[in-house]
């Protein structure tokens, strides 16, 4: 499994828009509320548009750029060719890379910028992810006002965007390591446990980056996985400890995490904005921590295949975060 | 870890579905719905000149236009949540379903939308009921020539 080191990768800001169920989870800080799911336009997926465009506009505007002081725009989100991502960015004239690795997206995102900042090839990035419950329900389960009863191991999209911009100049984040995960499926087929899909593929991340950095389990203050759910962390453990004899203890989950107790929510938050919105609005802001990883965890699904019965490939991206003050 | 000990692993955590409670849930508000219907059926009888297929069939009618009602304000998919499948026992299902998926694409078009959506989760409903309703008449017909 490929890991990379990083020079001068600093996340300078960031900034983030949630919707209304968010914002009464545990998080803290977090200015721009959506207050219903349309956020004044005519569809979800326009909403989700409008959000990931004001996330951009708003870290552009608190930091004094420009379009021409950013060199790109790394990012992508769940819908269908990553559409809202691509439709929000044309106001911008920015150039765009777009990514999909599912909820491990941000971080996937986080990766590719960390590397071209590393190496000198651009100054400034700006990582970009977004999900909308109801434009992931309209695409993954059912109609939105359809009343399936949801499956006590599933997991919730929650609704956010979160950019953040990395460049080389100094700030209070660094990031620098990173590990890239590889596709992993051990035959479990039914979409209903996300959790379980990713836990072996989060394992083997968090394995490999141990392995190749050559670092000793209790290094890290905080190893934050992204949103495996309440059932996926407790699997998550059980393989760590009989697959590779790991045992983690400090390992948070941002999914199980992120909201307090919701109606109708079973098993947690999922989609890619979920790790990044409880990273920055809640670990970082503690100031506990000092030495994070971040495991990205996506369940790389398609309804197609599911319907075909294939088993659920997953993905999982590590990345180290240092907090410096 | 092979998938076999994998499916062994996650069998510990998975939580299973409360069937017991849902079961009793979806007696007790199937029930009470049905027994709603009967008495306004009965009523519809007494008090009205209409016949008994016309009194059903009013019944139906009204069952459809409430559950449509409730699903395009958005609070039926709810009342499931709480009440379970007996609400969607005596044609509300059907109706729910159309009408969500009816809601859900009316942005997309008259053609593209509603109309190639309007039957994405009933249409199963639709083909396997007129399938087995051809097969029963089938079987019912070599019963009345027996017998």
């Amino acid at each position: 499994m490929l890991s990379l080191k990083f020079n001068n990768v600093y996340i300078n800001d960031y900034d983030a828009i949630v919707g209304p169920n968010e914002i009464k989870g545990n998080t803290k800080n977090i200015k721009n509320v959506i207050s219903d799911f349309y956020y004044d336009e005519k569809t979800f997926e326009l909403a989700q548009i409008k959000m990931e465009r004001n996330v951009i506009y708003n870290i552009l505007k608190n930091n004094n750029l420009t379009n021409n002081n950013v060199d790109l725009i790394i990012g992508g989100d769940l819908s269908n060719q990553i559409a809202c991502t691509s439709y929000s960015l044309d106001t911008f004239d920015i150039s765009f890379l777009g990514m999909y690795g599912a909820c491990s997206t941000f971080i996937e995102s986080i990766i590719v910028a960390s590397s071209l900042i590393s190496n000198s090839n651009i100054k400034k990035a700006i990582c970009l992810t977004a999900n909308h419950n109801l434009v992931a329900e309209r695409q993954f389960r059912y109609p939105v006002e359809y009343g399936a009863l949801k499956n006590e191991n599933a997991t919730f999209t929650s609704t956010a965007s979160v950019a953040c911009l990395l460049s080389c100049k100094k700030g209070n984040i660094r990031v620098s390591k990173g590990t890239i995960g590889a596709v992993k499926k051990l035959g479990i087929n039914d979409p209903n446990y996300v959790g379980a899909v990713m836990a072996p593929s989060c394992a083997d991340a968090i394995y490999n980056h141990f392995i190749n950095f050559n670092i000793k389990p209790n290094y890290y203050d905080l190893v934050l996985t992204g949103d495996l759910g309440s059932v996926g962390v407790s699997i998550l453990k059980d393989y760590l400890k009989e697959e590779y004899n790991l045992d983690l203890k400090n390992i948070i989950d941002a999914g199980s995490k992120l909201y307090k107790t919701i109606e109708d929510i079973n098993d947690g938050a999922s989609g890619p904005a979920t790790l990044p919105l409880y990273l920055f609005y809640n670990v970082l802001q503690n100031k506990k921590y000092k030495k994070i990883l971040v495991v990205g965890t996506g369940a790389l699904h398609s309804k197609t295949l599911v319907n075909q019965k294939e088993e659920i490939p997953s993905i999982s991206h590590a990345i180290e975060l240092e907090v410096l003050s | 870890m092979n998938k076999k000990d994998y499916k062994r692993l996650v069998d510990r955590y998975i939580k299973k579905p409360n069937y017991m409670h849902n079961i009793k849930v979806a007696f007790i508000s199937g029930g009470l719905l049905g027994s709603i219907c009967e008495i306004m059926y009965k009523l519809l009888i007494y008090l009205t000149p209409l016949s008994k297929v016309e009194a059903s069939s009013l019944i139906t009618f009204l069952m459809i236009l409430i559950t449509s009602f409730f699903t395009s304000i958005g609070i039926f998919d709810k009342f499931i949540t709480k009440y379970r499948s007996g609400l969607i026992i005596p044609t509300t299902g059907f109706a729910h379903s159309v009408s969500s998926s009816l809601v859900d694409s009316k942005k997309e078009g008259l053609i593209t939308g509603l109309g190639s959506n309007m039957f994405i989760l009933a249409g199963s409903v639709v083909l396997y009921s007129t399938i087995a309703a051809f097969f029963l008449v089938i079987v019912k017909v070599i019963i009345l020539c027996l017998v």
